[in-house]
């Protein structure tokens, strides 16, 4: 198929960025999108242009390198899956489809399709970790933990921490991501221990990146690929508020 | 030939490694602080020894090329992780996994090391629990086991098919933890250049600022290099797209001698190769075959039919099946190790049975699964695999078989190094993939996370150690110092030389073309005429690679094409390395398979009088042929035996 493309071009952090239009011929229906983007960028570099910067590396939806908006949608128009897993089967022959890298304050365009995600590590730095240290844990069969809390636990685990949730919401609040990890540890004996800080700490440090409110859009849910419920931004506001009220009393 | 002890410890089997953690130096905790340790990879290994050498008070750097150690590519493991906790109460023990895991890699693994990366597997389990992974688990609330690959137990712990990812997050928290206590730094989007050598240590390195360009300097009383395995050579694999071997290359340039090159795992259950834009191949993970069965129709012009489009598997009756690895080896049947089930696929698609438009595929079928078990279940415990499935093939899984071949997934070969994990370059360790320590010449399913966090958490945290004891009184080092100028030096030259080439073809292309030599003459199937082609056409091929790659832009800006052509580079090299590995190698052993030696019935037939041992390869200089060291395999405590999975 042939595809006219309006990708965000943008030397650096501090240069002003701007729509570009290419032109791709003859691509396989079975290409992956970012497939696509390699023959693009193929051509570039033959003709002697700077090809196109994105941030890609497992290709299978899991390590969350890849972070594009389609057509104005957070990897793209398909639900439950990464720009890596979108198929151009998926689009018309002759169809223009628009490139644009996430839009958010807290994560700065590098180049191009790149954005600074750090955000991200430092929240989980401010508390998503259980206090331990190798060695000296106890038997891992000695805590049975209900079927129904560790598959719970695994839903909210499943993030791969793209940042599509705060791609897709019109304040690029961060609730979503947050909320799974707050989530997991909440339901997880070994991670109730520290859940008041956790929890506490987290949010704090995620209103200080400048990620803004949550206002139950639900649109992070929608677009998340791995499918994470809002319902565990329910449940870190119900830890929050318990938190709060709890250290409040001591 | 003292440069190659292993530093196996004395004793019986079962007491090695608590001796030597009872006889060993430590250092204590004041003198911890003095000490810095460059970890280099953000993976299982170098996350989880980058952490705990952060709790134990040692200065950390740990470096890695993604924007967040959370991506490594332990990140896309699926199927699980093996420990011999015997939970089921099938037969489990330490020494039944240890000797699985040594018959698993054909006989061409330490017993040593093997034993105990068996031992310490069950604190493994223990200390992922205790970091919050959400192991699957059973009704009663303990934990779920499933089996894999070459094994007659169930020991495989898993979170449902992510299993290499949950593990990273707890690395990775447990790392977060350390970076926000100070203990550790990090360094990401850098990537290694250069190994910095004083006085015959390892004691820092050159790395390149992926967004900025600029070459840094890094210096350290201890390197680990934990940058895992070199896949991508082949250009098609199941690696991540940066996945590379450009770390374990530079240290083998500087010294350290590289461990058994040629031994590359290709696994059986992939999605089969589609189009020349292809990038990568996607993994269906190997616990598929606990209960999908592998067949290809028993007559061929039912084959060719279905090549042709003209009749679907699911209209092939039951008696014109060929359900080949059961019928080949009815005790393990559809779970033989990988390398005994890719070469079982190539052979009958070889001989015309294969299936798809290319004749290159074989069937993965979970009808008689879903009729026993319902839709439900297998969805529970497939159903990301099989969306991920129908994403890139367009076919739906419940209701057609997967189509699967052989991909290039792992290499078994990596750094040489000794019980203790360090090289023949002193204060220089490496871990998880990127050695070549425990897995033989076949790696087991569900090992190589075992492997990855037993090297970080458990053996390393000790090992280093007992070098360092005797670095207390080395000052912290200058970056000024001479060796880092011309590290940083050659590093540079070496960018400049790429980007002053300018020439018509792309890096991409010169990829392509070195994986395809490496598929066709060091995959699956290896011949000494094959073999010897495939070192004239890589030499050939760098040679024009240094002639006429295009790597557009420069240095000091983000450029993905001037890091791939550093990397291949690098692979053109090592890829040399490997057939002359594979062409030495007069034998076939596990994943290496060398055509004229093989049993009647096509089996892997081994040479121990005269192999077994590694090669250990040392660098003698670029024009020159590298020197062959060889480190004798020692059993001791096992009997070593032809493979029989029948």
């Amino acid at each position: 198929m042939d595809l006219t493309l309006k990708i965000w071009r943008q030397a650096t952090a501090s240069e002003k960025g701007k729509f570009v239009e290419y032109q791709v011929q003859n691509i396989s229906a079975d290409a992956s999108f970012l497939e696509m983007l390699d023959v693009l960028n193929e051509e570039l570099v033959r003709k002697g242009e700077d090809p196109v910067a994105f941030d890609h590396d497992c290709r299978e939806g899991i390590c969350g390198a890849c972070s594009l908006y389609i057509n104005g949608r957070p990897h793209g128009p398909d639900k439950g899956i990464t720009t890596c897993q979108m198929h151009m089967r998926r689009f018309k022959d002759g169809e223009t489809i628009v490139i644009e890298p996430w839009r958010a304050k807290p994560f700065p365009v590098i180049k191009d399709l790149m954005v600074d995600r750090t955000a991200f590590d430092e929240i989980i730095q401010a508390g998503g970790y259980v206090s331990i240290n190798t060695g000296g844990v106890p038997d891992a069969n000695a805590i049975p933990i209900p079927k129904r809390d560790a598959d719970t636990a695994m839903d909210a685990a499943a993030c791969i921490g793209c940042g599509a949730c705060v791609a897709a919401c019109k304040n690029a609040s961060a609730m979503l991501f947050v909320a799974a990890k707050v989530s997991q540890f909440a339901v997880l004996p070994q991670g109730k221990i520290e859940a008041r800080e956790r929890v506490q700490n987290m949010v704090a440090k995620m209103d200080e990146l400048g990620f803004g409110n949550c206002t139950n859009t639900y649109a992070c849910e929608a677009e998340c690929p791995k499918e994470i419920s809002v319902s565990h931004i329910a449940r870190m506001n119900r830890e929050y508020l318990s938190a709060k009220l709890v250290s409040q009393k001591e | 030939m003292t440069k190659l002890d292993a530093k196996i410890p004395q004793g019986p089997l079962a007491e090695k490694w608590t001796n030597y953690k009872a006889h060993q130096n430590l250092v204590n905790p004041s003198n911890k602080r003095r000490l810095d340790i460059i970890v280099v990879g953000t993976g299982l290994a170098g996350a989880s020894a980058a952490a705990s050498f952060g709790e134990m008070g040692f200065n950390v750097k740990v470096f890695g090329i993604h924007d967040s150690p959370r991506r490594a590519h332990s990140i896309a493991a699926q199927g699980g992780i093996n420990a011999a906790k015997n939970y089921p109460n099938d037969g489990d023990s330490i020494y039944r996994l240890f000797y699985d895991t040594i018959k698993g890699g054909d006989y061409r693994a330490r017993e040593g090391n093997v034993y105990r990366l068996a031992e310490v597997s069950n604190n493994i389990i223990d200390q992922c629990v205790a970091q919050g992974v959400p192991f699957a688990r059973e009704y009663g609330g303990l934990l779920d086991n499933r089996s894999f690959g070459g094994a007659q137990v169930s020991r495989t712990f898993y979170a449902r098919g992510q299993t290499g990812q949950q593990l990273l997050l707890g690395a990775y928290s447990a790392l977060s933890k350390e970076i926000k206590k100070g203990s550790v730094k990090m360094f990401m989007r850098r990537e290694m250049l250069e190994l910095v050598v004083i006085e015959g240590r390892a004691r820092g390195i050159i790395v390149r600022n992926l967004i900025t360009g600029e070459i840094e300097r890094h210096s350290a009383h201890a390197v680990v290099i934990a940058t895992g395995g070199y896949g991508n050579v082949f250009f098609l694999s199941t690696n991540a797209m940066a996945s590379n071997g450009s770390a374990a290359w530079k240290v083998y340039k500087k010294g350290a001698f590289f461990g058994n090159p040629s031994f590359t795992q290709i696994h059986p259950t992939c999605i089969p190769v589609h189009g020349d834009y292809q990038s990568k191949l996607t993994l269906m993970s190997e616990s598929l075959r606990n209960d999908g069965r592998i067949w290809v129709p028993k007559h061929k012009e039912d084959a060719e039919k279905i090549q042709k489009g003209k009749l679907k598997p699911t209209e092939i009756p039951e008696d014109r099946r060929d359900y080949y690895l059961e019928r080949r080896y009815p005790a393990f049947g559809n779970l033989v190790p990988r390398d005994v089930a890719s070469r079982a696929a190539k052979e009958r698609c070889d001989a015309g049975y294969g299936v798809g438009s290319t004749g290159l595929a074989v069937y993965l079928d979970f009808e008689d699964a879903i009729k026993r078990l319902g839709k439900h279940v297998i969805e529970a415990r497939y159903g990301n695999l099989f969306q991920m499935y129908e994403k890139i093939v367009d076919e739906n899984p419940y209701e057609t078989p997967m189509m699967i071949y052989p991909a290039v997934h792992y290499t078994m070969g990596g750094i040489w190094v000794d019980y203790e994990l360090q090289t023949t370059i002193p204060g220089l360790f490496a871990a998880g993939e990127a050695n070549f320590s425990d897995h033989g010449a076949n790696r087991l399913g569900a090992s190589a996370l075992m492997q990855g966090l037993s090297d970080g958490y458990f053996v390393l945290p000790y090992t280093i150690q007992n070098y360092l004891a005797d670095q207390i009184r080395v000052p912290r080092f200058e970056t000024k110092l001479p060796e880092f100028e011309e590290a940083e030096k050659a590093a540079r030259e070496r960018i400049e030389k790429l980007l002053s080439i300018n020439g018509t073809d792309t890096v991409d292309t010169f990829h392509r073309r070195l994986g395809l030599i490496m598929w066709d003459h060091v995959g699956m199937g290896r011949n000494k005429e094959g073999l010897e082609k495939a070192i004239k056409m890589i030499q050939e091929l760098r040679a024009e690679f240094w002639k006429n790659v295009r790597v557009p832009g420069k240095n000091e800006m983000v450029n993905p094409e001037l890091e791939k052509a550093l990397r291949l580079a690098d692979y053109m090299e090592l890829g040399e390395l490997m057939a002359r590995d594979a062409l030495l190698r007069e034998e076939s052993c596990g994943g290496h398979f060398r055509e004229e030696h093989q049993t009647e019935e096509g089996e892997a037939l081994r040479d121990d009088e005269n192999f077994t041992y590694v090669s250990a390869w040392e660098y003698t200089g670029d024009d020159k042929e590298p020197k062959l060291n060889k480190e004798p395999l020692v059993f001791e405590f096992i009997e070593v035996k032809q493979r029989n999975y029948k």
